[in-house]
C-alpha cells in the first residue's frame, strides 16, 4: 500500500516544477534600534539608519529598499543628496559611506558605492580630533562640508570625495574673531553646519562652546557670540535670521545682516518650559507659514525636575502649544514642507518624528495637529509579541468586516494622505488577502494586513476589559494626576509595560468562514469570540474546567486565575466574547483548536486538555495528562528561577575564568604575583573539571513537564472502523503520547438538545517519547483535510473519503505516518537520529507550480532548532530540500516562526520586525518599486579593482585640531 | 521464563536407532504431557518446513495448534526449526536420529530454548550420552527475539583496526547509559599534512553505568559515527541529540584513546578462539574479554547484531485501543435514546472509557524470526548503511588519526 503514495510521475513533476527556492523577501515592522533619519524632499523618500548598520529607504506604501553596511556599526547620520538617489551615511566607527539606489528588474536596491574615513594623527590611536560630528551635503550636491570634534571643517568634492584644499581650522577662526568672543582656548567640536537658504556660498558654523560664525566660502562675514552651550541651529527660510537651541532648554532667534559683523543680542530668547531648570533643546526647526505665525518645533527642553524623564516634542504656533508626549526617545524629526525656492513660505505639511520604538507623523495642516496613521513601519512590538497566527486567502466578507471594525477604533487620526510618497509601487495588487494575527503580552490581539509588502494594522482586539485588573484604577489615577500645563498629548502606541503578565496571549485560532476566534492566555483563560458589527453590552459567560480531574497529590503553586468582571461589559463592534472558559489550575494554555462547524473548541495546558461545546456552553470532556512524578508542572512559571540561578552561577564562573586568564598575560613574576598565579591555575583547573559536556541518556517517562499538551486537532476521519468516518479529536503531549477521541456530534438542528460526547479511541505512546509537535490527518490521496466549512460551502475540493486515511504525527525527533483506523505505522523519517537537529515548527503547505496554475503538491515544512528549514513530501516523507534560515542562536526568532499555507513564513528578527520568507516560487511577496532618480545624475565612476588611496603629499593640508598638523584624509574607495 | 524451560527440560529424552536412508524423528512432549512419536522421514525428500510442520501436526493430532519446533544438534544445543533453512540444517545434522521437541506457542510466556539443555558434548567424547545430562544445571537460550540484547563490538571485519564500533544495549537493565561527551580537537594526518579538526569525545563515564560496565568505551575516545551517521561537522548538541534519539539501539563508532587493546589482525586468533557457531566475523577485543561480559556475551552478540540489522522497527510505538469504542453510529438524532442518550446535561466531565486491552503491533511474527534465524547460519554483517562503509574506506585512506 505504501507504493500507492509514491506516484513516481508526480514526483518527477514535482522535481521539475516545484523547486522550493528559499528567499527572504521583505522585513515587516519597525527597524530595531533606529539611530538616524533623513529625508529627500525632491524624491520624497525617507531613510532610517539603525544601530546594526542597516539603512532602510521608504517612499509611498510598497516602495522600500534596504542596504546593510559591511561593518556592524551604528549609523549615526544619514543625508540624502536631494534628487540624486544617493545617501551618505556616517557610522560610529567614523567611516563615511556613499550609497546609491539602483534599479534592477523592477526592484530598487541600495548599493554601497564607496567608503572612506578620517585617520587619527600618526602614532596616536583614537584621537578625537578627526572624529566627524556633523555633515552638510550642499544642496547643489557638489560639495560636502565635514565638521569634526577637533573643530575643523573640511570640504570634499562630490561625488568623488576628493579633499579640497580649503579646510577651515579653529586657529583660523580664532584669528578672525574679536578678542571678546574668545572663550577659552578651544571652540569645542563643530555642533552644526547649515547652508544659507538663499546664498549657497554661505555656511553657518556652530561650535559646541557657543560660537557661531557665518562663513562665506572666501571670507567669513558674521560672528555671533552665544552664552550657552549650543545644541542645534536652523535657518529661517528668508535667510535674514537663524534660530539656535541650547542646553539650558531655551532657543534664540538671531538677526543676520552684513552691516553688523558681530552680534551680541538675539532678537528673541525664550526658555519655553522655564523658569526652573530645563533639559537641553536637542533640535529645533522653524517653519514659516503663509497664514501667520511661524511654527516652532523642538525636542526636549522639559523642566528637569518634574518632567525630565519624558520624551517630548513641542509644537508652538502663536498661542497654540502642544507637547507631544512619546513613550520612547526621540531619535530625530523633520518636516515635510515646500522646497520651491520661489515660494515665500515653508508651509509645512507634516511633521515626521522617528522615535526609538515607532514612527509618528503629525498632520500640520489640519487644526489640532492630529496624527496620520502610518501605512508601514508598524510598531509590532507596541506590547511584546507572545504568539502569531497566519490566515491565508481570507474571504472578502470577513476582511471587510475586520477593516470596518478597525476603522471605528481610530481616534485622533486624520485621513490625510500619507505625505511621504516617493517612488512607484510596481507590485501587482495581491491575489488574495492575508491576515497576520499577533498576540501580545498586554492581552491584545492585533490584526495585520499581510497581503503585501507593508504590514498594515487593521484591527486591535483587547481581552483585558473582560477581567478585573489593577490597570482600570491606574488609568483614572493618571488622568486625574495630570496637570493642564505643559499641554501634554500622549502620542504613539508603544507601551511595553504590561499591567498584568497573566493577560498575555498564548494561542490564537480563527475560523475565517464563520468569524469565530479562539484566544487563550497565560492564566488559563480560553476566550471564544465572534465577529459582531454592532456594539453590545453584556455579561460574560464563564465556565470552569478542571484539568486535574481529582488527581491526588498535586497542588498548584503558580499564579491565580484572572477574575472575570461580574457586571456587564460594553463591547465595541468587532470581536466580542461568547464565553470564557477558565482552565483550572490556571496554567498557561499551550495548545488550542477550533472547529466552528461542530461548535467545538479544544484547549490544553501543562496539566491536561479539555473539550468544550461553546454553543451549549458546556465542557463535555477533560483529561489529565500529568505523569505521577511530574512535580514541576505545578510550580507555575516561577519555577524557572531555579535554572536561572544555576546558569547565572555558571556565567559568573565563566567571567571569573576569563578575567583570570586575561590577567595572566600581563603578570610579572613577583612573590605576590606567584600566589595570584597559583590561584589562577587553581581557578582554571576548577573550570576544567567541568568542561562543556552533555550527558547521553534516553528520555524517561518521568521527565518533568511531560504532561504538557503540545498540539490539538479536529478531523473528520476514520477512527472507529474503516467504513464510517466521523468527528475525531487528537491531542499530543510533551512525552510523546497521542490521544485520539471519537466524537459524537449531533447534527446542526439537534445541537441545542443533545450534548457532544467524546470516547477515547486510541492512545499512542511514541517509543522515542519526544514531544509531539503537530498532528494532521491526511485523506485517501494523502492530502491534508480541508478546514471546517470549506467543503460544506463548496470552497474546497472534498477530501477523498474512499481511500484509507492516515495520520501524520510530527514529534520533535521524527515524522511518522500511521494508517487509520488501525494506527499502523506506514512511513517515518527520523530527523534527529540522522541530523541531530530537533523539530521546532512544522506546517503542511500547499506548493503551487509556477508553470501550471492547477498543479500543486503538499509538503511538510519543518523548522529545526538549528534554524534550518526542511521540506518533505507527504505522505512519503522524503526529504526534498534544506535551507539555512535563522541563526541557531536566535532562539526567539526560531520560536516566533509561523508558516503560511502557501509556502511563505514569518519570523521575528528583532522584537519589532518580522522577516518574511518564501519557499514557493509562485508566492513571493517582495518590494517591487521604481524610484525616479534625476536624469542628469550619473553614477559615481568606480575605481577599477580594489582600494584606492590618495597618497599623502606635500600639498595636502593638515587636518585635525589646531595642534594636529600632519593628519591626512585617507580615502578608501571600495570598488563595487 | 525459567519455569517454563525447566519443565521442558525435565522431560526425558529418548534415542532410537535409525533406518538406512531415512531419518527417525523422536518427538518430545507437547505441553508436558508425555507424548512421544517416533517416525521415519526420507532424508532427500523431506520437503519444506511447512510440510514438515503439518506432518507433525497430523502425527500428533494437533491440527491448528500453534507450536514451536526445536531440535538437538550435534553439540547438544536445542535449536529452533522455523523455516526451510534451519529445517534442512536440522535434517542434515541428524545422526541419524533427529530429536524434535514440540512446544505449544504460548502468548503470555515467552518461549525460550534451553541452551545446553542437551548438554554440550565434552571434547573427545564421541556421541551423545543423554544420561549424563540430567545432573547438570542448564543454561537457557531463547529465541533470538527473546535474547537479552547486550552491548558488544561489531563490524570488526569492515572497520579499520584503529576504530571500534560499539553497540550499547540497556535492554533489560536498569543501568543508565552513563557517559558524557564533550567538544575537542582531533588531529588527523593526511597526505596534505597534519590537519586539526573539531571532534566530539567521551568526557566521562558514570560509575556503574552501562558504558563503564561493558568496558567498550573509554574516556577521550573520539566519536566518529552514531548509528552509521558521520558526526563530522556536527555540533556537540547535535551529536547529543543523535545519540539520545538512537539511545534504544545506540551504535557508536569510536577511535579509542587507548589503541593498545585493538584487535591486532582481524579474523585471526581472536575470532577463532571465540568458537561461537556461525560467527558473523565478529571478534572481541582483549579489553572486552577481560570485562564482565564473558564468553556467553560474545556468542549472543552475533545473533544480536543480525537480529537488529533487519528489524528497523525496533522502536515500535505502543498503541492502546479502547475496547468499548462502539463502531460508528449514525447521528443520534436518528436513534434517540441510544446508549449515550441518558447522559446528564451537566457535569459530564470525566466520561472515561472502560478498561482497555493492550496489544503490541504484530511485528514479532514468525516471518521475522525466520529471517533472523536464517541469517544466523549465513555469515552476514548487520545491515549497516552503505554510507558507513564508504566513509570508513575514505577514512582509511586518510591515514592515521591522532587524538590530542
Amino acid at each position: 500500500s505504501g507504493q500507492k503514495f509514491l506516484r513516481p510521475c508526480a514526483l518527477d513533476e514535482l522535481k521539475h516544477t516545484l523547486s522550493f527556492p528559499f528567499v527572504q523577501t521583505v522585513e515587516h515592522g519597525f527597524p530595531n534600534q533606529p539611530s538616524a533619519l533623513a529625508y529627500d524632499p525632491k524624491l520624497q523618500l525617507m531613510a532610517i539608519g539603525t544601530k546594526s548598520g542597516a539603512i532602510k529607504v521608504y517612499g509611498a506604501p510598497g516602495v522600500e529598499c534596504t542596504g546593510l553596511h559591511k561593518e556592524t556599526a551604528t549609523v549615526t547620520q544619514l543625508h540624502f543628496f536631494p534628487g540624486q538617489g544617493r545617501i551618505l551615511s556616517l557610522l560610529d566607527d567614523n567611516t563615511l559611506h556613499l550609497w546609491e539606489i539602483e534599479q534592477k528588474e523592477q526592484c530598487s536596491h541600495l548599493e554601497e558605492v564607496c567608503s572612506f574615513m578620517l585617520p587619527g594623527r600618526s602614532g596616536i590611536e583614537s584621537t578625537s580630533a578627526t572624529r566627524v560630528t556633523v555633515l552638510l551635503p550642499k544642496l547643489s550636491c557638489d560639495l560636502l562640508a565635514v565638521g569634526t570634534e577637533g573643530g575643523g571643517v573640511h570640504f570634499l568634492e562630490l561625488p568623488s570625495f576628493t579633499l579640497l584644499d580649503r579646510s577651515i581650522f579653529q586657529d583660523e577662526i580664532m584669528q578672525s574673531v574679536p578678542e571678546e568672543y574668545k572663550c577659552g582656548k578651544s571652540l569645542g567640536p563643530v555642533e552644526s553646519l547649515q547652508e544659507h537658504p538663499q546664498h549657497p556660498d554661505k555656511i553657518l558654523i556652530g561650535y559646541s562652546r557657543g560660537l557661531v560664525v557665518l562663513w562665506d566660502l572666501q571670507i567669513f562675514v558674521v560672528c555671533v557670540f552665544l552664552l550657552q552651550q549650543l545644541e542645534s541651529l536652523v535657518w529661517v527660510r528668508s535667510g535674514n535670521s537663524f534660530v539656535s537651541s541650547h542646553s539650558d532648554g531655551g532657543y534664540m532667534v538671531w538677526p543676520v545682516s552684513s552691516s553688523t559683523p558681530c552680534t551680541h543680542e538675539p532678537v528673541t530668547s525664550t526658555i519655553p518650559y522655564g523658569p526652573f531648570p530645563c533639559k537641553a533643546v536637542n533640535k529645533i526647526l522653524w517653519r514659516t507659514t503663509e497664514s501667520g505665525a511661524p511654527l516652532v518645533l523642538f525636542s526636549g527642553g522639559m523642566p528637569r525636575a518634574s518632567y525630565g524623564d519624558r520624551h517630548c516634542l513641542t509644537i508652538l504656533q502663536d498661542s497654540q502649544h502642544i507637547t507631544l508626549d512619546f513613550t520612547s526617545r526621540v531619535i530625530d524629526f523633520f518636516t515635510i514642507h515646500c522646497i520651491d525656492r520661489d515660494k515665500e513660505f515653508d508651509d509645512p505639511l507634516a511633521l515626521v518624528v522617528l522615535l526609538e520604538e515607532e514612527l509618528v507623523v503629525i498632520d500640520l495642516q489640519t487644526a489640532g495637529w492630529p496624527t496620520i496613521p502610518s501605512p508601514y513601519l508598524a510598531p509590532l512590538h507596541s506590547s511584546a509579541i507572545t504568539c502569531s497566527y497566519h490566515i491565508s486567502n481570507v474571504p472578502t466578507k470577513l476582511w471587510d468586516r475586520v477593516i470596518s471594525a478597525g476603522q471605528r477604533q481610530c481616534h485622533l487620526q486624520t485621513h490625510t494622505n500619507w505625505p511621504i510618497c516617493g517612488g512607484k509601487n510596481l507590485a501587482p495588487s495581491p491575489k488574495q488577502q492575508e491576515l497576520l494575527l499577533t498576540g501580545h503580552e498586554d492581552g491584545t490581539v492585533r490584526f495585520w494586513d499581510a497581503s503585501g509588502v507593508s504590514l498594515r494594522p487593521l484591527y486591535k482586539l483587547s481581552t483585558a476589559n473582560i477581567f478585573q485588573t489593577d490597570c482600570d484604577h491606574n488609568d483614572s489615577l493618571t488622568q486625574a494626576g495630570e496637570e493642564d500645563w505643559p499641554p501634554f498629548r500622549k502620542v504613539g502606541c508603544f507601551d511595553p509595560y504590561s499591567d498584568d503578565p497573566r493577560l498575555g496571549i498564548q494561542k490564537i485560532c480563527l475560523c475565517k468562514y464563520s468569524g469565530k476566534l479562539l484566544v487563550a492566555g497565560t492564566a488559563g483563560q480560553v476566550i471564544v469570540l465572534y465577529l459582531c458589527d454592532e456594539k453590545s453590552d453584556h455579561m460574560i459567560d464563564v465556565a470552569t474546567v478542571d484539568l486535574l480531574q481529582d488527581r491526588e497529590g498535586f497542588t498548584w503553586k503558580g499564579h491565580d486565575r484572572l477574575p472575570p468582571k461580574s457586571s456587564s461589559v460594553p463591547f465595541a463592534p468587532g470581536f466580542q466574547p461568547v464565553v470564557l472558559v477558565q482552565c483550572m489550575p490556571p496554567a498557561a494554555v499551550t495548545a488550542v483548536t477550533l472547529h466552528a462547524e461542530w461548535n467545538l473548541i479544544a484547549f490544553g495546558t501543562s496539566h491536561g486538555f479539555g473539550l468544550f461545546d461553546y454553543h451549549r456552553r458546556l465542557g463535555f470532556h477533560s483529561r489529565c495528562t500529568l505523569h505521577p512524578n511530574d512535580s514541576l508542572a505545578m510550580e507555575g512559571p516561577l519555577s524557572r528561577v531555579k535554572s536561572l540561578k544555576k546558569s547565572l552561577r555558571q556565567s559568573f564562573r565563566r567571567i571569573r575564568k576569563s578575567r583570570v586568564s586575561g590577567k595572566k598575560r600581563v603578570m610579572v613574576s613577583s612573590p605576590s604575583s606567584k600566589v595570584q598565579e597559583a590561584n589562577a591555575q587553581l581557578a582554571e583547573q576548577d573550570a576544567e573539571v567541568t568542561p562543556v559536556q552533555r550527558r547521553i541518556e534516553p528520555r524517561s517517562a518521568d521527565d518533568s513537564l511531560s504532561g504538557v499538551v503540545r498540539c490539538l486537532c479536529f478531523a473528520d476521519t476514520f477512527l472507529r472502523d474503516g467504513t464510517h468516518h466521523g468527528p475525531t479529536m487528537w491531542a499530543g503531549t510533551n512525552s510523546g503520547c497521542v490521544y485520539a477521541y471519537a466524537l459524537d456530534v449531533p447534527s446542526q438542528d439537534k445541537f441545542s438538545e443533545q450534548s457532544v460526547e467524546a470516547l477515547l479511541g486510541k492512545e499512542i505512546q511514541l517509543m522515542h517519547r519526544a514531544p509531539v509537535v503537530s498532528i494532521a490527518v491526511l485523506d485517501g490521496r494523502g492530502n491534508p483535510l480541508p478546514e471546517p466549512y470549506e467543503v460544506s460551502r463548496d470552497l474546497a475540493k472534498a477530501p477523498d473519503m474512499q481511500g484509507s486515511h492516515s495520520v501524520l504525527i510530527a514529534s520533535e525527533e521524527q515524522f511518522k505516518v500511521f494508517m487509520l483506523p488501525r494506527v499502523s505505522a506506514k512511513t517515518k523519517f527520523k530527523l534527529t537520529a540522522h541530523e541531530g537537529c530537533r523539530v521546532r515548527k512544522v506546517a503542511l503547505v500547499n506548493f503551487s507550480s509556477v508553470a501550471s496554475e492547477d498543479y500543486s503538491e503538499n509538503g511538510l515544512v519543518c523548522l529545526t532548532n538549528l534554524g534550518d528549514i526542511h521540506v518533505f513530501s507527504i505522505p512519503a516523507l522524503r526529504p526534498q530540500v534544506r535551507y539555512d534560515c535563522i541563526r541557531k542562536e536566535d532562539i526567539s526568532g526560531i520560536a516566533s516562526c509561523v508558516f503560511t499555507k502557501t509556502g511563505q513564513g514569518f519570523y521575528l528578527i528583532s522584537p519589532s520586525e518580522y522577516e518574511r520568507f518564501s519557499l514557493s516560487a509562485r508566492v513571493i511577496t517582495k518590494p517591487l518599486c521604481q524610484l525616479d532618480v534625476d536624469s542628469f545624475c550619473t553614477t559615481v565612476p568606480h575605481q577599477a579593482n580594489g582600494t584606492h588611496k590618495t597618497q599623502p603629499t606635500g600639498e595636502s593640508k593638515s587636518v585635525g585640531d589646531a595642534e594636529g598638523k600632519s593628519s591626512v584624509f585617507k580615502m578608501q574607495t571600495a570598488a563595487k | 521464563m525459567d519455569c517454563c524451560l525447566s519443565r521442558i527440560h525435565s522431560s526425558p529424552v529418548n534415542i532410537r536407532q535409525q533406518h538406512h536412508n531415512t531419518l527417525t524423528c523422536v518427538c518430545l512432549p507437547l505441553q508436558f504431557e508425555a507424548e512421544y512419536r517416533r517416525f521415519a522421514l526420507k532424508k532427500n525428500g523431506a520437503g519444506s518446513f511447512q510440510e514438515f510442520y503439518q506432518l507433525l501436526q497430523t502425527i500428533h493430532r494437533i491440527p491448528g495448534v500453534d507450536v514451536l519446533l526445536g531440535y538437538a544438534d550435534i553439540h547438544g544445543d536445542l535449536l529452533p526449526i522455523n523455516n526451510d533453512d534451519n529445517f534442512h540444517k536440522a535434517l542434515s545434522s541428524a545422526n541419524p536420529l533427529l530429536r524434535i521437541i514440540i512446544q505449544r506457542r504460548d502468548e503470555d510466556e515467552p518461549v525460550v530454548f534451553p541452551t545446553n539443555s542437551l548438554q554440550r558434548r565434552k571434547k573427545g567424547l564421541a556421541g551423545l550420552r543423554p544420561s549424563q545430562q540430567k545432573n547438570k544445571p542448564a543454561l537457557l537460550i531463547g529465541l533470538p527475539q527473546d535474547f537479552r540484547q547486550i552491548s558488544s563490538i561489531i563490524d570488526v571485519d569492515i572497520l579499520p583496526e584503529t576504530h571500534r564500533r560499539v553497540r550499547l544495549h540497556k535492554h533489560g537493565t536498569h543501568k543508565p547509559l552513563g557517559f558524557y561527551i564533550r567538544d575537542g580537537v582531533s588531529v588527523r594526518v593526511t597526505p596534505q599534512g597534519v590537519e586539526k579538526v573539531p571532534g566530539v569525545f567521551i568526557s566521562r563515564l558514570v560509575r556503574g553505568g552501562l558504558a563503564e560496565s561493558t568496558g567498550l568505551l573509554g574516556v577521550n575516545d573520539e566519536i566518529l559515527e552514531v548509528n552509521g551517521i558521520d558526526v563530522a561537522g556536527k555540533s556537540l548538541d547535535q551529536v547529543t541529540d543523535m545519540m539520545v534519539a538512537n539511545s534504544h539501539n545506540l551504535i557508536v563508532t569510536v577511535k579509542p584513546a587507548n589503541q593498545r587493546n585493538n584487535v591486532v589482525h582481524r579474523g585471526s586468533k581472536a575470532s577463532a578462539g571465540n568458537g561461537s557457531a556461525g560467527s558473523g566475523g565478529s571478534a572481541l577485543s582483549h579489553e572486552s574479554a577481560h570485562s564482565p561480559a564473558s564468553q556467553t556475551v560474545s556468542q549472543c552478540s552475533n545473533s544480536n547484531s543480525v537480529a537488529e540489522g533487519d528489524s528497523d522497527d525496533d522502536d515500535t510505538d505502543l498503541i492502546i485501543e479502547s475496547d468499548n469504542l462502539p463502531s460508528y453510529t449514525p447521528h443520534r438524532s436518528l436513534a434517540n435514546g441510544n446508549i449515550h442518550g441518558n447522559t446528564p446535561s451537566s457535569g459530564v466531565f470525566g466520561h472515561r472509557p472502560l478498561p482497555q486491552s493492550v496489544s503490541l503491533p504484530s511485528s514479532s511474527s514468525l516471518s521475522d524470526s525466520k529471517a533472523s534465524l536464517s541469517s544466523l547460519t549465513t555469515p552476514t554483517h548487520n545491515g549497516s548503511p552503505t554510507k558507513t562503509s564508504s566513509s570508513q574506506e575514505s577514512m582509511r585512506e586518510d591515514g592515521n588519526f591522532i587524538t590530542l
